[in-house]
C-alpha cells in the first residue's frame, strides 16, 4: 500500500532491466556519481585554492557528518518502499532533551545516552504508527516532522542552552587526533562499512530488497515485513538522536530550531546515492558516494561565497535531478513513441486526404 | 437458547456500533463542526471574551487564508499525489507583490492580484510538469521546489522587508477590513470554498481527480487523461498559493524573505484533519476548510487557556497523526459493514 502511494498517479513506472554487461558499468550509478565527485572537486579547486589542501578535508566532512548518519537508515527504509521525514525533528528534540537533561543536574554521558534512547522511542512511535495500524509512512512522518519540532519548540521556545563540558564539545570541532578527519565521519564510515555488509551480504538485506520489490511477494516468501520495517524505523530514530546528540556537541548549543530543514539533505543524500524511490534497488557505496558529493559541493559553494539560502536552491534541484534522470530512458523512449504515433497520424492524414 | 439470543443481541450492538462509525465516516464535516462547538464551548467558559466579536473576526480571518491553501491542498491529494511547497509559493508571491507596490506605489490592485495569481500558477506549472512528464514522485519534486522556492525568495529579498507602510490604504484594507462584522478575508474564504465545494462535486474534471485518486489504473483505462488531469491539479494549487500570498501580505502588513514558512505542514493538517484521504480518492473541500478553521480556533484557545503558543505546531502535527489514525480505525470499522451490506443487496 505505501509502495503504492509513493508512485506517481498516472502510472507504475516500469522497472527497466539492467543495461547490458559491458555498457553496463559506464552507465552505473555509481560510475555517474565519480564523475559528479571529480566536476565538484574541480569547481572547489577552481574557484580556492585552499580547497585541495588536506586540511580541508576536514571541513568537507565535518559538515555532512550528521547528514551522513542519518542517511544510512534511510537508505534503508527507501529501499523497502517507504519514506521517513522526521529524521531532522528527532535530531533537535533528541538534541533539546540532551540539553534540557544536562541543565537540570544531569551528568553529560547519562544526558546523551537518554538522548539516544528518546531517539530510539520516537522511531519506534513512527514503526508502530506505520506497521501496526498501516498508515502511510509518508503521511504519518510528515505529522511526526510537526509534532517533533513542535514539541522542541514547546519545551524550548526561545533560549538556547549551551555550557557543554569542553572536552566533550570539543569533538565536534576537533579532527581525530593526527588525523583531519572528524569524529562524525569516523562513526559514519564505521557505520556504513556494517550497514554495507548488512544489506548486500546477509539474508536481512536481501529481505529489505525483497520487502522493495514487492511486499506481497516477499510476505508469501516468509519474511516478517513488518517486523523489518518497524526496527528500520527504530534504527532511523536511534541513529537521529544520536546525530542529534553529535549536532548539539558541535555547536555546543541546543536550539528548538537546530537542523530544521536538514530533511531535504539527507533525503537528497539517499537519491542522489542511487537509492530508487519506488524501492528495491540502490547501494551503500552509491549513497557514501552521494555523502562526498554534497559535502564538497557544499564546501565550494561556501567558499565561492554563495549564502546558504542559495545552496539550498542547488541541493534541492539535485533533489528533484536525481529522481528525474535514472527516469531519463524512460522519458526518451515514450517522447519517441509519442513523437513517431504523431508522425504516423501525420502520414495517415495526408495519405488519406491525398486519396480524396 | 439463550446463547443464540445473545448472540443476536451481540450482532445487534455490532450492527449499531458499525452504523455510528459509518455516519461518521460518511459525514466528516458534522464532526468537525462538533468539535469546533466544544472547543469554543470549553473555552468560553473559561473565558467569555473568546466569543466576542473581535475575537470572533480574528478567528475566521486567521483561518481564511490557512482554508484558502486547503482547497488547493485537497486537489492535489485527492488526486494521490502532495504538494509541500504551497509554504514557499506564498511566500515568494506574498514579497512579490510587496516589491510591485514598493516600486509602483500607484498601481492597480487588479495587476498585483495578477502578478500574484502569475507566480503561483508559474510554480505549479513547474511542480506540475515535472511530477507528470518526468513521472517522479510529487512528495520528491515538491521537497525540492519547497527549498528551491524559498531560496529564490531567500536571494532577492535578502534581509528586506517590505512594510505596511508602503502598501497602499485600499489593500491593507482587504486585510482587517469588515461587512457587516465579518471580515473581508472570511467573505473570500467562504466564497472560494463555495464555488469549490460546488465545482469538486459538479464538474467532470474535478470528477476526475476523485476518479485518478481512488485508482489511477482505472481511471486510465477509463480515458480519463491522468496526466493533465494531476498536471492542472498542480497549477490550481500553485495558483491559488500565489493569490493567498497577496492576501497573506494584506493581513500581515509587512513580508521579508521568512513569510509562510512551514505553511505547507499546518495546511496538509488541516486537509487531513478535515477528513481527506492522504491516500487519495476522497475528501471534500468543505471539510478541509472547516479542518483549517478546528486548527486555527484550537491554536487560539491555547492562548485563551494561558498555554503557549509556541506549542502550536506539535498541536497540529498531534492533530494530523490523530485524524490519520482515527480515520484508519474507522475504515477498519466500516469495511465489514458495507461488505455485510452489499452481501445482503446484492
Amino acid at each position: 500500500m505505501a509502495e503504492r502511494e509513493l508512485k506517481p498517479a498516472d502510472e507504475v513506472p516500469s522497472r527497466a532491466p539492467r543495461a547490458r554487461p559491458g555498457v553496463g558499468i559506464l552507465v552505473r550509478w555509481e560510475s555517474l556519481l565519480v564523475v559528479l565527485l571529480g566536476g565538484t572537486i574541480a569547481y572547489g579547486a577552481a574557484v580556492s585554492p585552499y580547497f585541495l589542501q588536506s586540511t580541508n578535508l576536514f571541513f568537507i566532512c565535518l559538515n555532512v557528518g550528521e547528514i551522513a548518519i542519518m542517511a544510512l537508515p534511510l537508505t534503508l527504509i527507501v529501499v523497502t518502499g517507504e519514506i521517513d521525514l522526521s529524521v531532522a525533528s528527532i535530531l533537535g528534540l533528541t538534541g533539546v532533551l540532551m540539553a534540557e537533561l544536562f541543565k537540570h543536574g544531569w551528568p553529560i554521558w547519562p544526558a546523551m545516552i537518554m538522548a539516544v534512547v528518546l531517539g530510539a522511542v520516537l522511531g519506534a512511535f513512527n514503526g508502530v504508527l506505520i506497521t501496526r495500524l498501516g498508515l502511510p509512512s509518508l503521511a504519518v512522518t510528515i505529522g511526526t516532522l510537526t509534532l517533533y519540532r513542535g514539541i522542541s519548540q514547546g519545551i524550548l521556545p526561545t533560549d538556547t542552552i549551551g555550557g557543554f563540558p569542553a572536552n566533550l564539545a570539543s569533538i565536534g570541532v576537533i579532527p581525530i587526533p593526527h588525523t583531519h578527519i572528524p569524529y562524525s565521519i569516523a562513526f559514519f564510515a564505521a557505520l556504513a562499512v556494517v550497514f554495507a555488509v548488512v544489506l548486500h551480504a546477509t539474508p536481512l538485506g536481501r529481505a529489505v530488497f525483497a520487502i522493495g520489490a514487492g511486499q506481497e511477494a516477499a510476505f508469501f516468501a516468509g519474511i516478517r515485513v513488518k517486523r523489518i520495517k518497524f526496527w528500520l524505523f527504530v534504527l532511523s530514530g536511534t541513529l537521529s538522536g544520536f546525530a542529534g546528540v553529535l549536532w548539539t556537541l558541535r555547536f555546543a548549543s541546543a536550539r528548538y530550531d537546530s537542523g530544521a530543514g536538514l530533511e531535504l539533505f539527507v533525503v537528497t543524500v539517499v537519491l542522489l546515492g542511487g537509492i530508487s524511490i519506488f524501492g528495491g534497488r540502490g547501494t551503500i557505496a552509491g549513497v557514501v558516494l552521494a555523502v562526498a558529493v554534497l559535502g564538497c559541493l557544499q564546501t565550494a559553494l561556501t567558499a565561492d561565497l554563495i549564502p546558504s539560502q542559495d545552496q539550498n536552491i542547488v541541493v534541492g534541484a539535485l533533489l528533484i535531478a536525481s529522481v528525474i534522470v535514472p527516469n531519463g530512458g524512460d522519458l526518451y523512449r515514450r517522447a519517441r513513441v509519442r513523437l513517431r504515433s504523431a508522425a504516423a497520424r501525420r502520414h495517415a492524414a495526408a495519405a488519406q486526404s491525398e486519396g480524396s | 437458547m439463550t446463547t443464540l439470543a445473545e448472540d443476536r443481541k451481540v450482532v445487534e450492538q455490532r450492527r449499531s456500533s458499525h452504523v455510528v462509525a459509518e455516519t461518521l465516516f460518511r459525514f466528516r464535516e458534522l464532526g468537525i463542526v462538533f468539535a469546533l462547538v466544544v472547543v469554543v464551548a470549553a473555552t468560553t467558559i473559561d473565558n467569555p471574551n473568546f466569543l466576542s466579536a473581535s475575537s470572533i473576526q480574528n478567528l475566521l480571518s486567521g483561518a481564511a487564508i490557512i482554508a484558502l491553501l486547503a482547497i488547493g491542498e485537497t486537489i492535489v491529494i485527492v488526486t494521490r499525489n502532495v504538494d509541500l511547497s504551497i509554504g514557499s509559493v506564498l511566500g515568494i508571491s506574498a514579497y512579490a507583490v510587496g516589491v510591485v507596490y514598493r516600486d509602483h506605489p500607484h498601481v492597480s490592485m487588479a495587476v498585483v492580484f495578477l502578478v500574484a495569481l502569475g507566480i503561483g500558477l508559474a510554480c505549479g506549472i513547474v511542480n506540475g510538469a515535472i511530477v507528470t512528464i518526468a513521472r517522479v514522485p510529487s512528495l520528491v519534486v515538491t521537497l525540492g521546489t519547497l527549498y528551491i522556492i524559498r531560496g529564490i525568495d531567500g536571494a532577492w529579498a535578502g534581509g528586506n522587508q517590505v512594510n505596511a507602510s508602503m502598501l497602499p490604504e485600499s489593500f491593507n484594507k482587504i486585510g482587517y477590513g469588515t461587512v457587516a462584522g465579518i471580515p473581508y478575508l472570511g467573505i473570500i474564504a467562504i466564497v472560494a470554498v463555495g464555488i469549490a465545494t460546488y465545482a469538486m462535486r459538479t464538474f467532470r474534471t474535478a470528477r476526475d481527480f476523485y476518479a485518478i485518486g481512488s485508482d489511477p489504473a482505472a481511471a486510465r483505462l477509463a480515458g480519463v487523461p491522468v496526466g493533465s488531469r494531476v498536471f492542472l491539479a498542480f497549477v490550481l494549487s500553485g495558483g491559488i498559493a500565489g493569490l493567498a500570498g497577496a492576501f497573506w501580505l494584506s493581513y500581515f502588513g509587512s513580508v521579508d524573505a521568512i513569510a509562510g514558512v512551514g505553511y505547507e505542514f499546518q495546511v496538509i493538517a488541516a486537509v487531513v484533519v478535515g477528513g481527506v484521504a492522504i491516500f487519495g480518492g476522497s475528501g471534500t473541500v468543505l471539510g478541509a476548510a472547516l479542518g483549517a478553521l478546528l486548527l486555527n480556533t484550537i491554536n487560539s484557545a491555547l492562548v485563551v487557556v494561558n498555554v503557549s503558543s509556541f506549542w502550536s505546531q506539535a498541536l497540529a502535527g498531534g492533530l494530523l497523526l490523530a485524524a490519520i489514525a482515527f480515520d484508519r480505525l474507522i475504515a477498519l470499522r466500516v469495511a465489514p459493514a458495507l461488505r455485510t451490506r452489499r452481501r445482503t443487496r446484492g
